[in-house]
C-alpha cells in the first residue's frame, strides 16, 4: 500500500469520489488549473475538466450558497474554503440554509454537500490562517462537522462526507497534512460517520482529542507509557453529531479524563464533552476532569503560536495531575 | 498630476451602456404602444387577471387571520401582485423558482395551494412540503441569501445541459447585499440560464431606496456583471411578462442571465408587524394607488370589451370562495406532533438523538 500525507489522501479521496459519480462537483477558489493553494485538488482539474471542478470567482459567501443550490437539485457539491479564517462568510448559509433545508421543506429538498476547509494552527501562517472555530459549526443542528486525523481516516471519512446526504463541514488540519504519513489503499471504502475511533487503549485515563492535536496526544500517551501510566486515546473525528458512547465507555473504564483542543478553552467542544460526562459519567470519575487547549486569547501570529498550542508537555502535565489526584 | 478629469484629456472610451424602461399599459389601462404578441391571447390576459385579483383577495384575507390571531407575521404584496404573476406566468413547470417571502402570487400560480402558504405562516413548516412544482425553493426569508442558490440550481442545469431556468426574486433591499452581486458576478462568468427579479417596490421597511443606493437603476447592476439589465413598469402586467419571457427565453437558448428592475410599489406594510404610517406619509400611498396594477389590466380589459361588471362580481365571488375554504382546511389541520421536529434533521435521525426525541415524547405525556 503507497504511503500518503494527510492531503494526498484528500486528494485521492476527492478523485475516487469524482471517479464514482459524476453527480460530484469540486468548486472553490484556485481549486482548478492551481490545484489548490495546499494541493489537495492537483490534477482533478486535469482528469475530470473545467466544469466539474470549477475555479470560482473570489467569494466565499457564494461557494457556500452555489453548494446549496447544486446539492437541492441533486448533485454533490464539495466547495473548498482556502482557510477557516475566510469561512465566516459562509456562516448565513450554513446556518440559514443548508443545515436546515431539509427539515424546512419536511424532505422536499435536501443539501448533500460538503464544505471542505484547512483549519488549525501552527504552520506559520499569516493573521487569519490558523483559526479553529469548529465549535461554532458543531453548534449548528442539522450540520455534521468532521475532522480527520490521519491520511487513511482523511481518506475514509471525506468519502463517507461526500455521500452523505446532509451537509457536512469537514475540516483539514494543515499542520499534519504533511506532517504525518499513512498506508492509504485506494479502495473506495468509507469509514462510518457519527463514530469516534479508540487509537489506543489503556486503563489509566481517558485522552480525547481530534485532528492535528491527536499528535501531540498520541505523543504524550506514548511518554506517560514510560512512566507506567497507561493512557487510552479517542479521536473524536465526528464532532457534530458526536459519539457519546464510545466516550462514556472509555471513561467507566479509566475513571479520568483529559480533553485536549487548540481552539480557546471557553465554549469550546471539550466544555461540551466534559458537560456529557458530568451528567452521564460523574460516579465514574476518580478526578476531575481536565482540558488542555489553546488559551482564550487571539491566536497568536507564528512567533508565539507554538506557545498558544496545546504541547505534548502541557498535555503530559495534565494528565500526570489527573491520574495522581486524590 | 494635473487637474483635469480623463474625460477632458480625450482618453478613449472603453465602456458604455444603457438601460431602457419597458411599459405597455399606461396606468389608466390605455396602450402605450403596440402590445407584445402574447397580449392577443384573450385568455392569457384573463389568466394574468384572475391570478392578481385571487392574490389580492388571498392577502387581505391573511392580514385578517394575522389580526385576529390566526396567523403569524405576514408579508403581503398588496400593489406588486403583478410582477410575481407576470414573470411566474413566463415560466414553464421544469423552471425553478427561488422566491423572496413575498411573492405569493408566484407561489400560487405556479400550484402552491392556498392552504400550503397559510399553513407555512401559520407556523408549520408542512407548508413548505407543498403541492408546487417539487423542486422549487421555499419563500426565503433572509433577504437576497436566496440568490447563489439559483446561480447553483442554474449552474446544476448548464453542466447537465438540461434546457431549464433558474428565477430568482428579491427586493431592492436585496440589491444592496454581497449575495446578490455575487451570484450575479458568477452568472455572468459562466453564462448561468437564470433570470434575477429586483421587486424594486421602493422601501425596504422603512428604508426608502434614496438611501439604499446611488445607482440611477438597478437594472444597470446587471452590466457590472456582464450582462443586460432592463427596467419594467412592475405594475404593468404585461411589461413583466414581456421582459420575463424575453429573458427567459433568451437563458434558455444559452444567451445567459439577465436582471429585470420591476419598479412598483409597496401599498402596504412591510408585514403585519409594521406600521408604515412611522416612516412615509398616507399622501404619497395614496398617490400610487392611481398606479394599482389590478385596476390597471381591469381598465384595458374593460375597454376592450373582454371584461365587465358580471365578470368581476364572479371573480370576486369566486376567489372569495376559494381562499374562505383554503381557509377553513388549513384552520382544521392540527398541529404535528412535537416529536416530528426530528423528523427531517437529517435523512437519518443519528442514534445520540434518539434520548432528545423521547425526551420530548415523554415531556409532552407527563
Amino acid at each position: 500500500m503507497p504511503e500518503l500525507t494527510l492531503v494526498e489522501a484528500v486528494n485521492l479521496a476527492l478523485a475516487r469520489a469524482m471517479a464514482d459519480d459524476e453527480d460530484v462537483v469540486m468548486l472553490g477558489e484556485d481549486v482548478g488549473v492551481n490545484g489548490g493553494v495546499f494541493r489537495a485538488t492537483a490534477g482533478l482539474q486535469q482528469r475530470f475538466g473545467p466544469e466539474r471542478v470549477v475555479d470560482t470567482p473570489l467569494a466565499e459567501l457564494l461557494i457556500s450558497g452555489l453548494c446549496v443550490g447544486m446539492a437541492a437539485q441533486g448533485l454533490k457539491p464539495v466547495g473548498e474554503i482556502q482557510f477557516m479564517g475566510f469561512l465566516y462568510p459562509c456562516i448565513d448559509q450554513l446556518v440559514n440554509h443548508a443545515s436546515r433545508l431539509r427539515n424546512r421543506t419536511q424532505g422536499r429538498l435536501t443539501c448533500p454537500m460538503v464544505l471542505r476547509t484547512p483549519y488549525g494552527a501552527g504552520i506559520r501562517a499569516p493573521e487569519h490562517h490558523s483559526e479553529s472555530t469548529e465549535v461554532m459549526l458543531a453548534h449548528v443542528p442539522g450540520l455534521r462537522v468532521v475532522v480527520p486525523s490521519s491520511p487513511e481516516r482523511a481518506y475514509g471519512l471525506l468519502l463517507a462526507a461526500i455521500r452523505d446526504p446532509d451537509p457536512v463541514v469537514f475540516l483539514e488540519p494543515t499542520r499534519i497534512y504533511r506532517a504525518v504519513k499513512g498506508e492509504v489503499e485506494d479502495d473506495g471504502e468509507a469509514l462510518p460517520l457519527d463514530v469516534a475511533f479508540v487509537l489506543r487503549e489503556g486503563r489509566d485515563v481517558t485522552l480525547i482529542a481530534w485532528g492535528a492535536m491527536l499528535k501531540e496526544t498520541l505523543a504524550a500517551a506514548d511518554a506517560l507509557a514510560d512512566e507506567g501510566i497507561d493512557a487510552e486515546v479517542i479521536d473524536l473525528a465526528t464532532l457534530k453529531p458526536y459519539d457519546e458512547e464510545t466516550i462514556l465507555a472509555s471513561v467507566t473504564k479509566t475513571g479520568r479524563c483529559v480533553i485536549v483542543h487548540e481552539a480557546a478553552r471557553t465554549a469550546g467542544f471539550g466544555a461540551e464533552i466534559a458537560a456529557l460526562i458530568a451528567e452521564r459519567g460523574l460516579l465514574s470519575l476518580l478526578a476531575p476532569i481536565a482540558r488542555v487547549t489553546g488559551y482564550d486569547t487571539i491566536v497568536p501570529l507564528p512567533r508565539l503560536e507554538q506557545h498558544y498550542l496545546p504541547s505534548v508537555d502541557r498535555i503530559a502535565a495534565a494528565v500526570r495531575k489527573t491520574v495522581r489526584f486524590g | 498630476m494635473n487637474d483635469t478629469s480623463a474625460s477632458d484629456q480625450d482618453f478613449p472610451v472603453v465602456a458604455r451602456f444603457e438601460v431602457h424602461r419597458r411599459a405597455y399599459l399606461a396606468p389608466d389601462g390605455s396602450p402605450l404602444r403596440a402590445l407584445p404578441s402574447f397580449a392577443s391571447d384573450k385568455n392569457l390576459l384573463l389568466e394574468l387577471y384572475r391570478g392578481m385579483v385571487l392574490t389580492r383577495t388571498f392577502d387581505l384575507k391573511a392580514v385578517s387571520l394575522q389580526r385576529t390571531g390566526r396567523l403569524g407575521t405576514y408579508a403581503v404584496s398588496l400593489g406588486q401582485e403583478a410582477v410575481s404573476v407576470g414573470v411566474a406566468s413566463a415560466m414553464r413547470q421544469e423552471d425553478v423558482l427561488l422566491p423572496s417571502y413575498r411573492d405569493n402570487a408566484a407561489l400560487l400560480w405556479r400550484g402552491v395551494k392556498l392552504e400550503e402558504i397559510l399553513l407555512y405562516w401559520g407556523g408549520d413548516e408542512r407548508g413548505n412540503r407543498f403541492s408546487g412544482p417539487p423542486h422549487d425553493f421555499p419563500f426565503c426569508v433572509p433577504v437576497g441569501s436566496q440568490a447563489p442558490h439559483a446561480a447553483g440550481v442554474a449552474y446544476a442545469f448548464r453542466l447537465r445541459k438540461q434546457p431549464r431556468v433558474s428565477v430568482c426574486f428579491f427586493g431592492d433591499g436585496a440589491t444592496s447585499k454581497g449575495d446578490v452581486w455575487e451570484a450575479m458576478n458568477f452568472a455572468g462568468v459562466w453564462k448561468l440560464p437564470l433570470v434575477f427579479v429586483a421587486n424594486n417596490n421602493q422601501w425596504a421597511i422603512s428604508v426608502p431606496l434614496k438611501l439604499q443606493t446611488a445607482s440611477a437603476t438597478l437594472a444597470q447592476k446587471a452590466i457590472a456583471a456582464g450582462f443586460s439589465g432592463e427596467q419594467v413598469d412592475g405594475n404593468d402586467v404585461i411589461a413583466v411578462r414581456a421582459a420575463a419571457e424575453e429573458a427567459i427565453v433568451a437563458a434558455r437558448a444559452g444567451g445567459g442571465p439577465r436582471l429585470i428592475e420591476a419598479v412598483t410599489y409597496r401599498l402596504g406594510d412591510h408585514t403585519t408587524a409594521d406600521d408604515a404610517g412611522r416612516y412615509r406619509p398616507p399622501e404619497e400611498v395614496q398617490a400610487r394607488w392611481k398606479e394599482d396594477p389590478v385596476a390597471r389590466l381591469r381598465s384595458y380589459l374593460v375597454a376592450r370589451k373582454l371584461w365587465g361588471k358580471a365578470e368581476e362580481e364572479r371573480l370576486v365571488a369566486e376567489c372569495q370562495e376559494r381562499v374562505e375554504a383554503a381557509v377553513e382546511r388549513y384552520l382544521a389541520t392540527p398541529a404535528r406532533a412535537p416529536q416530528t421536529m426530528f423528523d427531517h434533521l437529517y435523512a437519518e435521525l443519528p442514534e445520540v438523538y434518539a434520548g432528545q426525541r423521547a425526551e420530548l415524547g415523554q415531556a409532552r405525556d407527563a
